[in-house]
């Protein structure tokens, strides 16, 4: 592998971006003055080099040859696109690491920035010695291989999966739409639906409940409903047509179309049949939602609508007045997308964007409008309506229900503030 | 998946569901789980403490255990550190600053020997005695107000244990929100 050519190139690239942050800066406090001159004569000069009427220096000597990257990687000038993992959490071991919304397009989450919530760190599993174990009210429990999961017909289908602290209704609210719900990602999945996986072993008529447990350090325990079950559920063992990535759930996890995103257990080994759910941990002291009035929320499943604009958003600059496309995402743990709705003037008036094809149930939309900046300052916002016409509301009518306390489940319109500079930043921070 | 309104219709065709799937033909994928098999695995305790083990575990032990096992991310007196608060908060759920324990937010007290084993310490799970379990879970009662510095816990005992907390849990009322 190793690119010395392409270290040069990259290292070639900071330069620029930095030269040209620093000409920004410089620029926009109006200081200009030699120094500025000469820095932007000398960007102008590097790059002069490799734009018309000259040759670009790629195209005069051959490229890597094949077998450079046996597993391809991102262009070098996309190393920055990464996750957004905070530096001052208070241990990374029970954690999360965030998708960087704001830099991606379409509705797939590449698997190298899904994003990542574990509970007891990430295990390294040996599928040969992986089992899955399926028992409790049941008429034959049973034990599978993987290679007997991968026996089971198998069936692709595109969901997101949200985690539901996503985020939190508290300050300090986060300055990029990755701050604010990068927890979320959506993938095709590829597995066999649950309920074929039950039919093996025959389900009692006790049957209300299965305990989903990981093979992680966390043991980590959820309950499913059966209903859940025998509708959508799915035993997923490939990701956006690859095996799974460690950090979801290899080599098999569990999928819950639109429920919150623990329930999906991962590394999947056992699931056992049950009258009532387990109460476990992670469903009553974790994952419940306290009210302004000390009772609390418990098995709050469904992930309900929303969306979010992701450019321009916060963290972003733009160009100049003119022509700006904006962009976003919806989704709806209730079904498919219905509209979106977009406002440019602070949430007086909404009209609704276009919504690319296919609109699929429980996965992100990618919704568009044309819009042209007139330079002034302006705040933009767009808000998710779903089929079952549960329309997205704001922080503030949800505080005003649920108290800012109540931690998970904030499905909140976040609007953006553009500046009359062109910068994007939190409108509610 | 339409409005909670139809929940129960929800129920009930799921219902019907369960009932095709157990008439469905088979694959003949897998094989038998044996006792053995299961009973290694099956760690999971109700809350009503069903499949709570063997053995009991005493306050006093326990407070060793915790020193040993706990100190270090929760605090001397479960106060709190790198691992959550374990102690306090009685009271303090329907105020401005809420602070969720075990004492003051957690349902049943078998979860905690339920959880204990299962996933602690963080560095060990799974690494501790049925005794050093129950041992663990008394301290952290204890620390609560919940069970005296000389009880000792097994089986019935945690089971019998009633939290405060307890009755606090409603189910899921969404959409509970308007935009208006």
């Amino acid at each position: 592998m190793s690119e010395p050519a392409a270290d040069k190139r990259a290292r070639k690239a900071s330069r620029r971006h930095f030269l040209q942050a620093s000409a920004a800066i410089v620029g926009g406090s109006s200081i200009g003055g030699l120094g500025s001159t000469n820095v932007l004569a000398e960007q102008a000069g590097s790059d002069a080099a490799n734009l018309p009427p000259n040759v670009p220096e790629w195209m005069k000597a051959p490229g890597d040859p094949m077998g450079s990257q046996p597993y391809g990687a991102p262009s070098v000038y996309e190393k920055g696109v990464v996750k957004n993992i905070s530096k001052s959490l208070p241990q990374y071991i029970s954690a999360s690491g965030r998708t960087p919304l704001q830099e991606l397009d379409g509705i797939i989450t590449p698997n190298g920035l899904f994003y990542e919530r574990h509970h007891g760190g990430v295990p390294s599993i040996d599928p040969a010695q992986h089992r899955l174990m399926l028992h409790g009210l049941v008429d034959r429990p049973l034990v599978f291989t993987m290679d007997d999961i991968r026996r089971f017909p198998s069936e692709s289908r595109i969901h997101f999966i949200e985690c539901s602290g996503n985020p939190v209704y508290t300050k300090p609210y986060g300055k990029t739409a990755s701050d604010l719900v990068g927890l979320l990602s959506c993938a095709e999945w590829t597995g066999v639906r649950l309920k074929h996986v039950l039919e093996e072993a025959g389900l009692q008529k006790d049957a209300k409940w299965i305990v989903a447990e990981g093979a992680d350090a966390a043991a980590l325990t959820r309950s499913i409903p059966i209903e859940k079950c025998l509708e959508d559920a799915m035993l997923v063992y490939s990701q956006n047509g690859e095996r799974l990535r460690p950090q979801q759930g290899y080599p098999l996890r569990l999928l819950l179309p639109g429920f919150e995103g623990n329930m999906n257990v991962k590394w999947l080994r056992r699931l056992k049949v049950t009258a009532e759910p387990a109460y476990s941990r992670e469903e009553t002291s974790k994952y419940t939602d306290l009210m302004p009035d000390g009772t609390s929320r418990e098995f709050t499943f469904y992930m309900e609508a929303k969306s979010i604009i992701t450019r321009p958003s916060g963290g972003q600059l733009l160009s100049g007045p003119g022509f700006h496309e904006i962009t976003g995402i919806a989704w709806s743990g209730r079904g498919r997308i219905k509209r979106v709705e977009i406002s440019v003037d602070g949430g007086k008036n909404w009209q609704n964007a276009q919504l690319q094809e296919p609109v699929l149930t429980r996965a992100l939309t990618r919704f568009r409008m044309p819009w042209r900046w007139d330079g002034e300052e302006v705040v933009i916002q767009s808000r998710a309506i779903d089929e079952t016409d549960y329309v997205q509301p704001t922080l503030a009518e949800l505080i005003a229900i649920r108290g800012a306390n109540h931690f998970y489940h904030n499905n909140a319109i976040w609007p953006w503030r553009i500046s009359a500079l062109g910068e994007v930043s939190n409108a509610q921070a | 998946m339409r409005k909670p309104r139809s929940s129960l219709a929800l129920l009930m065709i799921a219902a019907a569901l369960g009932a095709s799937a157990q008439a469905a033909e088979r694959y003949g994928i897998g094989r038998p789980a044996t006792p053995a098999e299961i009973a290694g695995w099956n760690i999971d305790i109700g809350r009503d403490g069903s499949n709570l083990p063997p053995g009991n575990g005493s306050v006093e032990r326990g407070r060793v255990v915790f020193s040993e096992q706990c100190a270090a991310c929760h605090g001397a007196e479960g106060q709190g550190g790198v691992g959550d608060r374990l102690t306090g908060g009685q009271g303090t759920l329907a105020t401005a600053k809420p602070v969720r324990t075990v004492g003051s937010y957690w349902p049943y007290a078998p979860t905690l020997f339920d959880y204990i084993r299962r996933a602690m310490p963080q560095n060990a799970p799974q690494s501790l005695s049925d005794e050093d379990v129950y041992a663990a879970s008394a301290y952290v009662l204890h620390l609560n107000g919940l069970v005296p510095a000389d009880a000792v816990l097994d089986a019935k005992t945690l089971a019998a244990i009633r939290m405060p907390n307890r009755d606090a849990f409603v189910t899921d009322p969404r959409p509970d929100v308007k935009n208006r």
